[in-house]
C-alpha cells in the first residue's frame, strides 16, 4: 500500500510539485537567512579569533564586546603580570585609524598593534600570504588583510613595500599579506607592532585596549581568570567565554536577531501554509479514492501511515532543495563577490533545526488532511 | 486462478450450502437524531442465497444504498441482527470488520472510484494488495481479471484514457480480483448509457456469480431487471416483496 500511496501523491503533478515547493520554500529560506545571521554573529567575533597565542583577554570591568573598547594603562599591564599563574601578560592595541590613500581619498582600518618584542597574537604561518611575519619590525611596516587588500587596491598584485598608506600623517608600507576572518565592520585590517599603532592614531592618554596573557601550565586558565579579577578588578576571559559574550551583546543590544527571527517565522509559517495547504487540497480531491480503500479494508492505521509515508517524502525532498538551494547560495556568493568578506555560516545546527522545522511543517500539513480521512465514513463512496 | 491467501482463516466464510449468504432480522437504520433524524430503513427481514444475481430495486431515497452498506459492514444497523456470509456484523469489532470487507467483499461503485494514478491492471490490483499480496504477482493476477471482462488490450491505459464503460469493467475486475465472497455493486449502470449499461450487467452476470458467491445490485434502472435472479423491491425503508426470475440466466451479452 505504500507503493499506492506514493502514485497517489505524485500523480498528481500540480499538487506534488506543489507540497514540495512550499517546504523547500520555507527550508530554503529559514537555513539561508538562519546561515547569513550566524554569519554576521561569528563575524563580530573575528579578532577574537584571529588573534592567536595567547589564552586569555583581560580588559576594563565594563567591556560589553570585542569592539568595547575601554584602554587600560601601563601600569595596569604590570599589576596583570604580578599576578600568580600568570605566564606573561603582552599588549595589544585594537582600534580604528583614518587612511588616506594615494588618490587622496580617506578610508576607515581597524589597527591591531601587537607586542614588539614577542608579536604575540600576529597570524600564524597557514594565514599568511606574502611576506613575513617578521617583517612588521622593519620601520612603518604594515600586513593588510586580503580583502582589504582587494578593497582598496581591485585586481592589483600584491608586491611588498610598493604600496603605502598614510595614517595620522605617518607612513604604512604594506610588506605583508595575510588571510582574516571577515569582519563585521568589513574595514581593511592592518596588523603592526604595538609602537607603530599608537603612531597611526591621533594622540590618547591610554592607548592599552587589551592584555593578551598565558596561563601558568599548572594553573588552569578559568582559575587564572578568577585570581586576576580578585587581584586586579579587571576582567579576564578565555578566547570562548570572549567569543559569547561578544555574540550575546549584540544578541541582546541589537535589532539584528529579531529582524532574521522575523524573516525565518515568515518562512516556516509560508512553507506551513502552503504545503498544508496543498497537501489539504491533494488529500481533499482524493478524499472518495481514500473512501474506496477504506471499503476495500484498509483500516485507519494505515491510511495513517500512508500519509504519513506521503508527508515523509515531500518533506525529504523539499528539505533537500532547501538546504541544498542555501549552501549553494554561500558557496555562490563567497565565489562571485570578492571584494566584500561573506556573512555566510552554514553550521550543522542550522540543518537540524532546520530539518526539525520540516518536519514540523509536513507534519502538520499532514495531521490536517489525516483528520479528514480518518473521519471519513467508508459509506461516502456510495454516495 | 490461485486463491487468495488470507491472514485470518477464522474470518473466512463456512461453506456455502450451510446456510445463506446474508441474513437480515428486524434491521432498521436512522441518520441523525431529534428534529434531524431520518428514518432510512424500518424493520427489514432479507435472506439471500450464494450463487445468485439479487437486484435491489426502488425508487431514488427508499434506502438500497443504506441497506447494502449494513451488509457490505460499511455501516452499523440502528436495530436488528445482520449475518453476513456466516459472520455476525452486529457484534464485529471496528478493526476486524475493516479486515472482514478485504478479505470476503468486493465493491463496485456507481462513480467507478478508480485511483487516477494507477493503470487499469494496477487499479484491478489493489484489494490484492490490501491483503499483502506482492505488487508483480498482484498485477499480474489483475491483468488475467482484466483479460477476462474484455481489457487485455488496455492493461496499461490510465483511468482517464479510458471510457465510463470501459472504467466501470475496470472497477469489476477490481471487485473480483481477490475472489470475494459477497460482490455489493451500487448503481452500477447508473452513470452509463444504454448499451455500456448492458455490456456491464452482462458482464456481472458471465464473471461474478459463482456458486459460492453472493452478488448483490443495486439499481433503478428497471431496463436491467432482467438480469437478476431475484429481485428485492423495496420502498420508503421496507422490503415490497421479492420475486424470483427463472429466465434472466439465459441473458445474451447484447
Ligand atoms: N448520511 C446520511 N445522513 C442523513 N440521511 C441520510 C444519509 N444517507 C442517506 N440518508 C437518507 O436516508 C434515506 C435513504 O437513503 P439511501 O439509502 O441513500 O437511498 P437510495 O440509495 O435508495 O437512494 C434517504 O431519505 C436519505 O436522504
Ligand atoms: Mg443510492
Amino acid at each position: 500500500m505504500n507503493w499506492v500511496a506514493l502514485k497517489m501523491l505524485t500523480g498528481d503533478k500540480a499538487k506534488y510539485f506543489g507540497i514540495v515547493f512550499g517546504v523547500g520554500f520555507a527550508a530554503l529560506l529559514m537555513a539561508q537567512q538562519s546561515s547569513i545571521f550566524c554569519g554576521l554573529m561569528r563575524n563580530t567575533t573575528s579578532q577574537i579569533r584571529d588573534v592567536q597565542g595567547a589564552d586569555l583577554w583581560v580588559m576594563d570591568r565594563n567591556v560589553q564586546f570585542v569592539d568595547d573598547v575601554k584602554p587600560l594603562s601601563e601600569n595596569d599591564l604590570y599589576r596583570v603580570r604580578g599576578v600568580p599563574g600568570v605566564k606573561w601578560a603582552v599588549r595589544l592595541y585594537k582600534g580604528q585609524g583614518r587612511a588616506r590613500l594615494a588618490d587622496g581619498n580617506f578610508q576607515q582600518m581597524l589597527i591591531l598593534g601587537l607586542d614588539n618584542a614577542t608579536l604575540v597574537g600576529a597570524p600564524g604561518p597557514a594565514r599568511i600570504v606574502h611576506g613575513n611575519i617578521e617583517d612588521l619590525r622593519q620601520p612603518d611596516a604594515v600586513f593588510i588583510d586580503e580583502f582589504g587588500w582587494r578593497y582598496l587596491f581591485k585586481d592589483e598584485p600584491f608586491v611588498p613595500g610598493r604600496k603605502t598608506l598614510e595614517l595620522n600623517d605617518k607612513r604604512a608600507v604594506i610588506v605583508g599579506m595575510c588571510k582574516c576572518s571577515p569582519t563585521f565592520q568589513t574595514f581593511p585590517i592592518l596588523y603592526c607592532t604595538y609602537s607603530q599603532a599608537v603612531q597611526f592614531i591621533p594622540q590618547e592618554r591610554k592607548t592599552l585596549s587589551f592584555v593578551l596573557a598565558k596561563a601558568d601550565p599548572d594553573v588552569p586558565p578559568a582559575e587564572v581568570c578568577r585570581r586576576i579579577d580578585v587581584q586586579t578588578g579587571f576582567k579576564a576571559l578565555t578566547d570562548d567565554e570572549f567569543f559569547w559574550t561578544t555574540i550575546r551583546y549584540y544578541l541582546q543590544r541589537t535589532g539584528i536577531p529579531i529582524n532574521f527571527g522575523i524573516t525565518v517565522a515568515l518562512g516556516f509559517f509560508v512553507g506551513c501554509a502552503i504545503a498544508g495547504q496543498t497537501f489539504y487540497l491533494f488529500t481533499i480531491e482524493n478524499l472518495k479514492q481514500f473512501g474506496a480503500l477504506k471499503a476495500m479494508g484498509v483500516g485507519n492505521l494505515r491510511l495513517v501511515r500512508m500519509i504519513m509515508l506521503q508527508a515523509l517524502v515531500v518533506g525529504v525532498i523539499g528539505y533537500g532543495i532547501g538546504v541544498g538551494g542555501a549552501a549553494l547560495f554561500g558557496y555562490v556568493f563567497e565565489r562571485v563577490v570578492k571584494s566584500a568578506p561573506p556573512a555566510f555560516y552554514f553550521p550543522w545546527q542550522i540543518l537540524v533545526v532546520t530539518g526539525g522545522a520540516v518536519v514540523v511543517i509536513v507534519t502538520l500539513a499532514a495531521l490536517v488532511s489525516m483528520r479528514r480521512v480518518l473521519v471519513l465514513e467508508a459509506g461516502v463512496v456510495f454516495r | 486462478m490461485p486463491a487468495v491467501t488470507f491472514s485470518d482463516p477464522a474470518l473466512r466464510s463456512p461453506h456455502p450450502r450451510l446456510g445463506s449468504a446474508v441474513s437480515l432480522t428486524g434491521v432498521a437504520k436512522e441518520y441523525g437524531t431529534g428534529e434531524a433524524k431520518v428514518t432510512a430503513l424500518r424493520s427489514v427481514d432479507l435472506d439471500l442465497p450464494y450463487g445468485e444475481l439479487v437486484l435491489l430495486v426502488g425508487p431514488s431515497g427508499c434506502g438500497k444504498t443504506t441497506l447494502i452498506s449494513i451488509v457490505a459492514g460499511l455501516l452499523d444497523a440502528s436495530e436488528g441482527e445482520v449475518e453476513v456470509l456466516g459472520q455476525n456484523l452486529t457484534r464485529m469489532g471496528g478493526g476486524r470488520k475493516v479486515r472482514f470487507r478485504g478479505e470476503n467483499i468486493g465493491f463496485v461503485f456507481q462513480q467507478y472510484n478508480l485511483l487516477p494514478s494507477l493503470t487499469a491492471a494496477e487499479n484491478a490490483s489493489v484489494p490484492l494488495l490490501v491483503a499483502g499480496w506482492d505488487r508483480k504477482k498482484a498485477v499480474a493476477k489483475a491483468g488475467e481479471l482484466l483479460t477476462a471482462v474484455g481489457l487485455g488490450d488496455r492493461l496499461k491505459s490510465f483511468p482517464n484514457q479510458l471510457s465510463g464503460g470501459q472504467q466501470q469493467r475496470v472497477a469489476i475486475a477490481r471487485a473480483l480480483v481477490h475472489d470475494p465472497r459477497l460482490l455489493v455493486c451500487d448503481e452500477p449502470t447508473a452513470a452509463l448509457d444504454a448499451a455500456s449499461g448492458r455490456t456491464v450487467m452482462t458482464l456481472i452476470r458471465q464473471v461474478a456469480v459463482e456458486a459460492d458467491r453472493a452478488v448483490i445490485v443495486v439499481t433503478h434502472d428497471s431496463r436491467v431487471y432482467d438480469f437478476g435472479d431475484r429481485i428485492v423491491f423495496m420502498s420508503d425503508g421496507r422490503i415490497e416483496k421479492v420475486e424470483a426470475r427463472q429466465p434472466a440466466r439465459d441473458v445474451a451479452p447484447s
